[in-house]
């Protein structure tokens, strides 16, 4: 079949137009550069597409999960952990599950906006305990870029002063529901430290954005922008310079490259035609996902590069980690027979514990936050207060039991650790010898293996949570699990924190790209997502995401003006 | 031994009209069926059209209606679970999530067998202390006799259902008193009667 090849020669390529995509797509327009950009989804309009303020009766689905929304059918993300024609395969005896966006912002429309800077130790990690490896970049290389984040996108908390956990320059925090100061009380009570959250919803205007209306609903998509999603933030000052081409339902196949091993653009197919198309450009950025890009360079293979591109290390597809995670709910008898009120606040928690402790006096090398959920924040949805008997104690039926319901709605809280693993040798992507997608694409094979350090960490998790639950005169809803269950810990891909794949370093042979997220071998090739990432810290990887995305995308753009790309 | 004639009045109840069916029937379950048969168009009627289930039959429908009212009854503050459409929630849930089916079909035919097996009637016909006497039998998950096992498997599977299905309408969310999902100019925090209620309070205040 004939590839449909454009006429025009871009500046720049970008694949992929999340955290990543969306802030090299504004950087590098702003900067002057005539940009493509590929979204393998669709077109998503949130002030049009958004079930902002829905009701669970609105649908006899009653909000409940559909094949393509997982979180529920008014959430807005489309996408999940199975795609319709978009397999992966996981090796003999190992489990990832791995999540994908198709739409316009890809995953910045599905995440819990908690924005948290990776501190001075996340960067060198190997230098702290001599696991892993250490970035080839500092905190403070990062900060300015972090700082300009701040200000761009809005993202309000708290100045702590913590050693590990930057503080930032935040609007107002939102103040904490009332269980929340439950919880922090005894939080004080077991020298937990618990904090202000931080998160990218802006609690003032911003920027010509609106501040938050406190319906909770973040996940749904916000019409009025005040919360941060590429779409929402990154993408229309890019297409107000009138130099962003936004091309949908575009599912990259390949990097193509020319005799000198310079990137030349992207070959993709049209998911609604099914033909082959090329964009040209001078530059290409992936930033496609971490396993997606990994994905694209295993499968860009020529005479030249028989590895896949950018892989003479062997390293792409390597290195791949995700937060571990694990939740632990409680219910609460203080809780129970609450004084009805509007509990719902901005949507995620108003505040959070960051990592408290020192792992030189534990037996896990590497630390969690916790994030806390439950009350009557959120709208009664699809499914609604399972298993009675684990808060009436016994079950039952008819006018007690619906007073039972009444009673104690709202008298649970969850407590969600979020921690970081070390990277490790079982753990990687690599392209199936024979499975493609629908497409034709050859498609991802996983291999996952938690280590001890991960397991360890997980039996913290529940002790301490459990712990939490009884210093507030509560019971766990569920038994803990065992070790042969790995203490709860969710499957590797679950907490979609997956980052390291294609990671920096200063050595082309142990390698992907450089402290510039350049690769090493093709020197107009840049990545710009979760790819590059050495360690991944017990934080979400989004808001580091954006700021390396930042920081490459000036450099681009500065090299470029040198003339140098 | 049972005749064989309830069972297979169960399967032509769930594929033809009652009153063809109470060819088979005694007059007392006919009599039960009819008042159900009545009861379900008169609900129809005010509803203004009749609903048609796609995956229940008509007597699973009915015996639906009945266990789901159990559970949920009307009380001062709210109706029944019928009133807030949970059966109506239920067949939608059965079709758009079909894994579900069989335990739902094999649930209710669990729930007449033992009904069969104590009154020699199905779960619809009996009294409601009939009714009563088998959900005692299945409702309490820590004191359930191992041969109801399987029956408070699906009776907690069937709560779970009716609780969301009824929490989840106009009538549930209100009389729950959930007050957000509305735009705030402000958040100003929670009020004092919460924060007294939990024994806590805002820094400074």
């Amino acid at each position: 079949m004939q590839i449909i090849r454009e006429p025009k020669i871009y500046d720049v390529c970008i694949v992929g137009s999340g955290a990543g995509g969306g802030m090299a797509a504004k950087v590098l327009t702003e900067a002057g550069a005539e940009v493509a950009l590929l979204e393998a989804g669709a077109m998503w309009d949130t002030e049009k597409d958004s079930k902002m303020f829905a009701w669970p009766y609105d649908s006899p689905r009653r909000g409940a999960a559909t094949p393509e929304r997982p979180f529920g059918e008014f959430d807005g993300c489309i996408g999940g952990w199975d795609i319709d024609g978009e397999p992966y395969t996981n090796a003999p005896g190992t489990t990832f599950d791995w999540f994908r966006a198709r739409m316009l912002g890809g995953r910045t429309n599905h995440w819990g906006r908690i924005s948290l800077r990776f501190g001075p130790d996340d960067f060198k990690r190997r230098s702290i305990d001599g696991l892993g490896d250490d970035w080839p970049i500092a905190y403070n290389d990062l900060k300015p870029y972090y700082d300009k984040l701040d200000q761009l996108v809005g993202i309000f908390g708290s100045i702590e002063n913590l050693p590990n956990e930057p503080d930032g320059i935040f609007l107002p925090p939102p103040k904490p529901r009332c269980y929340e100061l439950l919880v922090k009380q005894a939080c004080d009570r077991l020298a937990i430290t618990c904090i202000p959250s931080r998160l990218s919803i802006l609690t003032r205007p911003l920027n010509g954005r609106h501040a938050c209306h406190y319906c909770g609903e973040c996940g749904r998509g916000c019409k009025i922008h005040a919360n941060f999603s590429s779409p929402s933030v990154l993408l229309p000052p890019a297409l107000r310079t009138g130099r962003l081409r936004i091309i949908t339902n575009a599912m990259a196949r390949e990097v193509t490259t020319n005799e000198n091993g310079l990137a030349t653009g992207i070959s993709y197919v049209n998911t609604q035609d099914k033909r082959e198309y090329h964009v040209r450009a001078r530059i290409v950025v992936l930033a496609a996902s971490a396993c997606e890009s990994a994905r694209l360079l295993l499968n860009s293979k020529s005479s030249r590069f028989p590895n896949g591109l950018a892989n003479a290390s062997g390293t792409v597809g390597r290195y791949l980690t995700d937060s571990t995670g694990l939740t632990v709910r409680g219910y609460i008898p203080k809780m129970s027979n609450g004084v009805p009120h509007n509990e719902d606040g901005v949507g995620g928690m108003h505040l959070y514990m960051p990592w408290w402790l020192d792992n030189k006096k534990l037996d896990f090398p590497r630390g969690y936050h916790v994030e806390l959920g439950g009350g009557r924040r959120g709208i009664p949805s699809f499914p609604f207060m399972s298993h009675i008997e684990r808060y009436n104690g016994v079950g039952g039926y008819g006018k007690t039991l619906k007073s039972d319901y009444r009673r104690f709605w709202g008298s649970v809280l969850s407590f969600s650790g979020r921690g970081e693993m070390v990277a490790n040798d079982d753990c990687y992507c690599e392209i199936d010898p024979g499975v493609v997608d629908k497409y034709g694409i050859p498609v991802l094979r996983f291999h996952w293996k938690w280590s001890d350090y991960e397991i360890k960490q997980a039996k913290h998790m529940q002790d301490t949570f459990r712990g939490i639950i009884h210093e507030l005169g509560g019971t766990p809803l569920e038994a803990m699990q065992s070790q042969d269950e790995f203490y709860g810990l969710l499957n590797g891909g679950r907490i979609i924190h997956e980052v390291g794949t294609t990671r920096m370093g200063d050595d082309p042979k142990t390698s992907v790209v450089n402290k510039n997220c350049q690769a090493h071998e093709a020197k107009n090739l840049f990545i710009a997502d979760g790819g590059p990432f050495v360690s991944n810290a017990d934080k979400n990887v989004t808001w580091t995401i954006l700021a390396l995305a930042m920081r490459t995308s000036e450099y681009i753009a500065q090299e470029r003006n040198r003339l140098s790309i | 031994m049972k005749p064989i004639s309830r069972r297979k009045a169960l399967q032509i109840f769930g594929s033809v009209p009652a009153a063809a069916a109470a060819i088979v029937w005694t007059s007392t379950e006919t009599e039960a069926a009819q008042a159900q048969a009545q009861a379900a168009r008169r609900q129809a009627v005010e509803r203004g059209s009749p609903f048609k289930p796609k995956f229940f039959t008509r007597h699973e429908y009915a015996t639906v209606v009945v266990l789901a009212d159990l559970i949920i009854p009307r009380d001062e503050r709210s109706g029944s679970a019928s009133d807030a459409g949970v059966p109506e929630f239920m067949d939608f849930m059965m079709i758009d999530e079909p894994v579900r089916q069989t335990a739902m079909r094999g649930g209710l035919a669990f729930i007449d067998h033992l009904c069969d097996a104590r009154f020699d009637k199905l779960f619809i016909e009996c009294t409601d202390a009939e009714r009563r006497q088998v959900l005692d039998d299945l409702a309490y998950p820590g004191k359930v006799d191992p041969a109801f096992a399987h029956g408070a498997v699906f009776f907690g599977s069937f709560r779970d259902l009716t609780a969301s299905g009824f929490w989840t309408s106009k009538m549930g969310i209100e009389d729950l008193q959930y007050l957000g999902n509305r735009p705030l100019a402000e958040w100003k925090g929670c009020p004092s009667e919460a924060l007294e209620h939990l024994g806590v309070k805002y820094e400074g205040e």
